[in-house]
């Protein structure tokens, strides 16, 4: 389905949710925006300059934009408050718990500068916790789009066909692009991007491409791998990661998050409930992100196909072949 | 159904009244705050009684409504008695308080569907910032002339998300938002003032560009007064400083800041009862 081999476009998922926003606000008047200061950062700065009248700035003060959303939810309107992710999901919990979710609120929230990949802002600005704190949270739906057109058409649906809070989760650096308009997406729906029968890799957001190259060069050792980009985290599809399990017999989760609580948690509960089979996990092991470029990053924090691949061995001796 | 709009005479029995439905429902609930919702009385009365807010109790999500939004969530026995007296639902559901099932939830729960109820509502703070989003709503993209009226604690006013909501609202000059701070000086730790200072109140609220009224929170013509100026006064939202006694009308609990969180025995709800005639 896509051809890893040759060095891919490169593209931030920013621009996909700056460019998403826009669409959704030509589609429908009722989609609004508030400002958290850093519009040009997480490309809220797109619909600002399109639909002035419909921007609002709160300045950095985001536990009110949090709450104030609800308010303009609850008048009829689609708010997106938007900041980077650390700020988004964690300086706001409590007003997302009671305010948004408690309330059913229909706000969505944009959270940028996701991962290790921020790159030499260092840890206080690496959100690595977002997916574990949002997706506890009930009637939130947790999105991590893989790349900038599917991060477009993730922000175009969580205005369009969720009506309730959606957690959106996005990075600030280029990343692959390789998904296209004809590219299957649906929110709840994991997509098979790769077809295998050995192990299955389950990624979101930019490891998704790592997965892709991974299984790669697995089928050169004659391992046959799936890859399935989940890219929703809430509500999670069940039916495509126990058919993974009972058709590979192993899982290997990859996300740049947290290891606990993230993407990998919510498949394992999945796995253990519904068919139980050996599973590794490539993420942040417990520890704080620090400065660095971004690609030094992801090898020092070991998030390439490289560990992707090393755990698929792992996973697969564990199983036993 | 139309709303109801009572004499200065009427609003004093119809507050006494919303004060007898509260210890009934503490004493049936056994749990619950009764200072606040008891100081507040007055206020609640005049909002819904007094011909202040416009409402349809039989349409409760009608479109032009004036939005009512319950920031101190603990005082809510007398926001759902004000409600019920107001006929949004029957009274009898009063004695449902807390009690597993109900659509009274100790701290208000959107999800339960209570007609009249906007907002949930517990942890403080956030009901301002709802209203300040609402107030925004109503001026610059619906562009109505309905008004938003949030109710805050004083002690709620140490929650830093206030500060920040006052800041929105003076900036956006939403003179479609009026705020009343219960000013009771009592929190459950004890003074307001020993706890966290607040005073000067007012001065500061004024530096964050609103328009203050200080008015006594017991007296209907001061509180008429008030939310008259508040709705007159153009390019800045109001807040209405309501100088209150915490548990006004039940001697035993006035001015008492042990009050706060607690319900009334069965035998301190007849005394309260009989001290309410």
């Amino acid at each position: 389905m896509f051809d890893v081999t040759a060095p891919p476009q490169k593209k931030a998922t920013r621009y996909g949710f700056g460019e998403g926003l826009v669409a959704a606000g030509e589609k429908d008047p009722r989609v609004v925006v508030l400002g958290s200061d850093i519009t040009g950062s997480v490309m809220t700065s797109m619909f600002r300059d399109r639909f002035p009248d419909r921007f609002f700035s709160l300045g950095i003060a985001e536990q009110n934009a949090t709450t104030v959303a609800v308010g303009l939810a609850l008048t009829g309107y689609v708010p997106f408050m938007s900041t980077y992710g650390v700020f988004a999901s964690a300086r706001n919990l409590d007003q997302l718990r009671v305010s948004v979710c408690y309330n059913e609120a229909n706000v969505k929230i944009g959270g940028g500068h996701a991962g290790i990949s921020v790159g030499p802002d260092g840890a206080t600005h690496q959100a690595l916790e977002e997916i574990a704190v949002t997706r506890v949270l009930p009637h939130m739906t947790v999105i991590v789009p893989c790349d900038a057109v599917e991060m477009k058409k993730a922000t175009i649906a969580a205005a369009e066909e969720i009506t309730g809070p959606v957690y959106l989760r996005f990075g600030r650096e280029a990343v692959p692009l390789y998904t296209n308009e004809s590219t299957p997406f649906k929110v709840g729906r994991a997509e098979v991007f790769r077809e295998g029968s050995d192990v299955s890799i389950i990624a979101c957001g930019a490891m998704v491409w790592e997965a892709l190259v991974a299984a790669e060069e697995l089928s050169k050792d004659e391992i046959d791998a799936r890859v399935i980009n989940l890219h929703t985290i809430k509500p999670i599809d069940r039916d495509a990661i126990i058919l993974a399990a009972r058709e590979t017999g192993a899982i290997v989760t990859a996300e740049e998050h947290q290891i606990h609580g993230g993407l990998g948690g919510a498949v394992a509960e999945v796995v253990v409930r519904g068919h139980p089979v050996p599973m590794e996990f490539v993420a942040v092991n417990d520890r704080f992100g620090e400065s660095g470029d971004p690609d030094e990053l992801m090898r020092a924090f070991g998030l390439t196909h490289r560990e992707i691949i090393a755990a698929v061995k792992r996973v697969l001796a564990r199983r036993g072949s | 159904m139309e709303q109801r709009v009572l004499s200065v005479h009427e609003l004093r029995d119809m507050a006494k009244e919303i004060r007898r439905d509260i210890i009934r429902m503490l004493v049936e609930a056994k749990s619950g705050h009764s200072g606040g919702p008891l100081g507040s009385a007055d206020i609640f009365a005049t909002l819904y009684f007094g011909g202040v807010m416009r409402y349809r109790p039989d349409e409760p999500l009608w479109t032009d409504r004036d939005r009512f939004v319950l920031s101190a969530g603990h005082i809510c026995p007398v926001l759902y008695a004000t409600l019920a007296e107001a006929g949004f639902f029957p009274k009898a559901e009063l004695m449902t308080l807390r009690k597993f099932g109900t659509r009274l939830q100790g701290h208000p729960g959107r999800d339960m569907g209570l007609p009249g109820l906007e907002t949930s509502a517990g942890s403080l703070g956030q009901g301002l910032s709802i209203a300040v989003g609402i107030a925004i709503g109503g001026k610059y993209l619906a562009k109505s002339d309905w008004h938003v009226f949030a109710f805050c604690g004083d002690g709620e006013m140490q929650e830093g998300s206030i500060w920040e909501a006052l800041m929105a609202a003076g900036y956006y000059k939403l003179d479609n938002l009026t705020i009343i701070i219960d000013r009771n000086y009592c929190q459950i730790d004890g003074r307001t003032e020993q706890v966290m200072g607040l005073d000067p109140l007012g001065e500061k609220l004024s530096a964050f560009r609103l328009h203050v009224v200080e008015a006594n929170g017991h007296d209907f013509d001061a509180l008429l007064s008030a939310f008259r100026e508040a709705r007159s006064v153009k390019g800045r939202p109001t807040a209405i400083v309501a100088r209150t006694i915490m548990g006004k009308g039940v001697s035993f609990m006035e001015d008492d800041y042990t009050w706060h969180g607690k319900p009334p025995s069965k035998e301190q709800g007849e005394r309260a009862l009989a001290e309410l005639q």
